[in-house]
């Protein structure tokens, strides 16, 4: 076992290894780069005056653009992984790791909420819709997952908004009220985002609540109907004790190694929900600063989201060779 | 080969089946046996008829929409939606009442009121705008050149120019209708092309992988799985940047839907490797390679007709997750921008709250994703169940 978590552990760095490549590549794919676009909104702010080539030379060489990439990759690699320097953010001339680390913290309390809400609703909902198949609550359940599976985030965020500003008059966006925006952390403050945090929490969770239904569903009406499940009935064993107690735990398995995908899925709707509701998370500074070429940000923000999804799928691996002791570890 | 799987599965459908149904099972073909399960998935046949309708109306868009895609009026701005009524004094003659508008003195928003006085009539096959027959949304420039240019729209107002706003207008006094209608031809084929792509990558690949093995296996699933491993969302809207503003819509709509293949191959290339790999195994495809058959011939003629179905359905779940990831991009401004005009880039003008308060109209083409994506969803499960007909 401790092999296992170790070469599982092991795969993590290649893996990154070969993300921060692909992200890197991906942040420089657009034309231009940030040079560039300072000087087209200098162009459009001043009506035509442009700064000289010597001094857009000059930009470019402090900002060590004019290198090969291969050369600023491994200038940015190096400096993340010996100093956790994340370069310069060009747009706010500041580190970009401020940013990104204030912002990140926020992404993860807004994810994890999300994906407990998710486990929290999915798994009652499920197991009800299996042991009561074709009854009214499971085909009320099931239309209820298969809409939530077919709403975009952003749809469900902006109807809710919609909703709450028109009949309830209130504003659903940010995670603090205005007195704790800025404030520094405090027991209030934590309250405060409490208070706020279940909206986009249910957004968010709403998709992946669909899926893991259907998933927690399929899997126990699978093992409901297995001979021993007849067995333990017919020696006179409750229901609900030989329910949690067998085929629960069976069905539990599958249901665990979906926390590698509805991780990264959570964290991907987390995204763009985040914008439309203006969250303090990674989002609105994500889109922004890939609209704006500021780079360095951007492929930050992908480089830890990214992380944060292996992460996920890490826990949900070693957490399934614990679960089961079927799975071989070799 | 195809036969023999059959008869080994007769008895086992035949008691399910209706005993007289029996000879006709054994003789019937694969595909009409899935044709027959897929019948009996009631939700998954109503939304084939439903799918079927929006790409019909989705191809005839100028025919079906009241309007062209661009046609504004100035004197209807921010109008709210119109209620169609079918009948007047029990005769079956549809009309919608017209609007009186003021101006609030205080905000300069325009207040529509219904006037009961003006009844606007309308009527089938009606004279309105010039449209051609092709493909709107993207100007294809040859496929335009071969259309030809007619006036005749399925429904709207009798007298040419009449407000006729079943969904209101937006900000410029645009039928919200009609640029559904035209909309729905960009974000339908979204998905189309984009699961096209991404089917032919998948089925390369996947079949190198499955066929291969060892190293190339090795090499594309770890691919696939650090491919697996970014957050779509994120990395869709860094890929999307890159695609230059400058270019011309179509290519914009060709570099969105490659874009959003790049990640999609990997699903279906897990589908067809995993296929290829439990078929390998099998009896039929074991004995034709004792037969001598060649590789080509097994793969081409034994291998892919007996996953095609799986193809087929898993293919058809992929489509509404295009079509979502195609909204949320536009939405966000990264993906289709106008002229195009797709349901994402509808929505982009619902964007804050203050114009949704306004104007909540604008949140209709959601509802079209939202339907579009739930009616793909069933007909995707309704075909994965019939695609393994001989599974009871």
């Amino acid at each position: 076992m401790a092999k296992y978590i170790l070469k599982r552990l092991f795969y993590v760095i290649p893996t990154m290894f070969i993300i921060s490549i692909v992200v890197f590549v991906t942040i420089q794919l657009p034309p231009g780069d940030y040079v560039t676009q300072m000087i087209e909104s200098m162009r459009n702010q001043t009506g035509g005056t442009t700064w000289s080539p010597e001094f857009e030379a000059a930009m470019r060489d402090r900002y060590g653009l004019n290198e090969p990439m291969p050369v600023q990759y491994s200038k940015w690699i190096g400096n993340i992984i010996l100093h956790g320097d994340f370069g310069y953010s060009f747009q706010n001339s500041e580190p970009s790791q401020r940013i990104i680390w204030d912002r990140m913290g926020m992404t993860l309390v807004v994810s994890l909420s999300a994906f407990v809400f998710t486990w929290m609703i999915a798994l009652p909902i499920g197991v009800l819709s299996a042991v009561k198949q074709y009854s009214l609550a499971d085909y009320f359940f099931s239309f209820l997952g298969f809409i939530g599976l077919a709403t975009p985030g952003f749809l469900i965020a902006l109807v809710l908004m919609f909703l709450a500003f028109k009949y309830g008059n209130v504003s659903l966006s940010g995670l603090f009220s205005q007195e704790f925006e800025n404030a520094p952390w405090s027991f209030e403050r934590v309250l405060d985002l409490i208070k706020h945090l279940w909206i986009p929490m249910i957004i968010i969770g709403v998709a992946g609540t669909a899926g893991l239904i259907r998933i927690m569903r399929a899997n126990l009406l699978d093992e409901l109907h297995k001979p021993y499940v007849e067995t333990a009935r017919a020696k006179g064993l409750p229901e609900w004790k030989l329910l949690i107690k067998y085929p629960l735990r069976a069905a539990m398995n599958p249901f665990v190694s979906t926390i590698g995908w509805s991780l990264p899925a959570l964290i991907a709707g987390e995204a763009i929900v985040s914008i439309v509701l203006n969250l303090p998370t990674t989002g609105p500074v994500l889109l922004n600063s890939l609209l704006q070429q500021d780079m360095f940000v951007a492929a930050g923000f992908l480089m830890l989201l990214s992380l944060l999804t292996i992460i996920g799928t890490l826990i949900s691996d070693l957490l399934l060779a614990w679960l089961d002791p079927r799975i071989q570890y070799s | 080969m195809a036969n023999e799987v059959l008869r080994s599965a007769v008895p086992q459908t035949a008691t399910l089946e209706d005993v007289d149904d029996a000879p006709r099972i054994v003789v019937a073909s694969q595909w009409q046996l899935m044709w027959w399960k897929f019948r009996k998935h009631r939700l998954a046949m109503v939304s084939l008829v439903i799918i079927v309708a929006m790409y019909i109306v989705a191809v005839g868009a100028g025919f079906f929409a009241p309007q062209a895609v661009d046609t504004y009026s100035r004197r209807y701005t921010q109008a709210p939606p119109m209620t169609i009524h079918w009948f007047d004094n029990g005769q079956f003659a549809p009309f919608v009442y017209g609007y009186d508008q003021e101006t609030d003195p205080r905000t300069y928003a325009r207040i529509y009121t219904i006037d009961e006085e003006k009844k606007i009539p309308l009527g089938f096959f009606v004279r309105g705008d010039e449209y051609q027959i092709g493909l709107h949304g993207i100007p294809i420039s040859p496929i335009n050149q071969l259309a030809f240019t007619l006036d005749i729209h399925f429904f709207g107002p009798l007298e040419q120019g009449d407000p006729f706003y079943i969904f209101g207008t937006d900000d410029i006094g645009r039928d919200g209708f009609s640029r559904l209608i035209y909309a729905s031809q960009v974000s339908l084929s979204v998905g189309l092309v984009g699961v096209f792509l991404s089917l032919v990558l998948g089925i390369i690949l996947g079949a190198l992988s499955g066929l291969l093995g060892g190293i190339v296996d090795n090499i594309i699933q770890r691919t696939i799985e650090i491919l697996r491993s970014i957050p779509d969302i994120p990395l869709w809207m860094a890929l999307a940047t890159a695609v230059p503003p400058r270019w011309d819509p179509i290519y914009v709509y060709f570099g969105i839907t490659v874009i959003l293949s790049l990640i999609g191959w990997t699903g279906m290339a897990r589908v067809v490797r995993g296929k290829f790999l439990a078929l390998r195994e099998e009896d039929f495809i074991v004995a034709a390679e004792l037969d001598g058959v060649s590789r080509r011939r097994i793969i081409l003629r034994h291998m892919i007709p007996s996953f095609m179905s799986h193809i087929i359905a898993s293919v058809t779940l992929a489509i509404p997750g295009m079509i979502l990831a195609e909204t949320a991009l536009s939405f966000l401004g990264l993906g289709l921008r106008p002229p195009i005009v797709s349901w994402g880039v509808m929505l982009q003008d619902a964007m804050n709250i203050a114009t949704i308060n306004n104007m909540p109209w604008l949140l209709i083409p959601g509802a079209a994703v939202v339907i579009t994506v739930l009616t793909f969803n069933y007909l995707g499960d309704g075909l994965r169940d019939a695609a393994d007909p001989y599974h009871t």
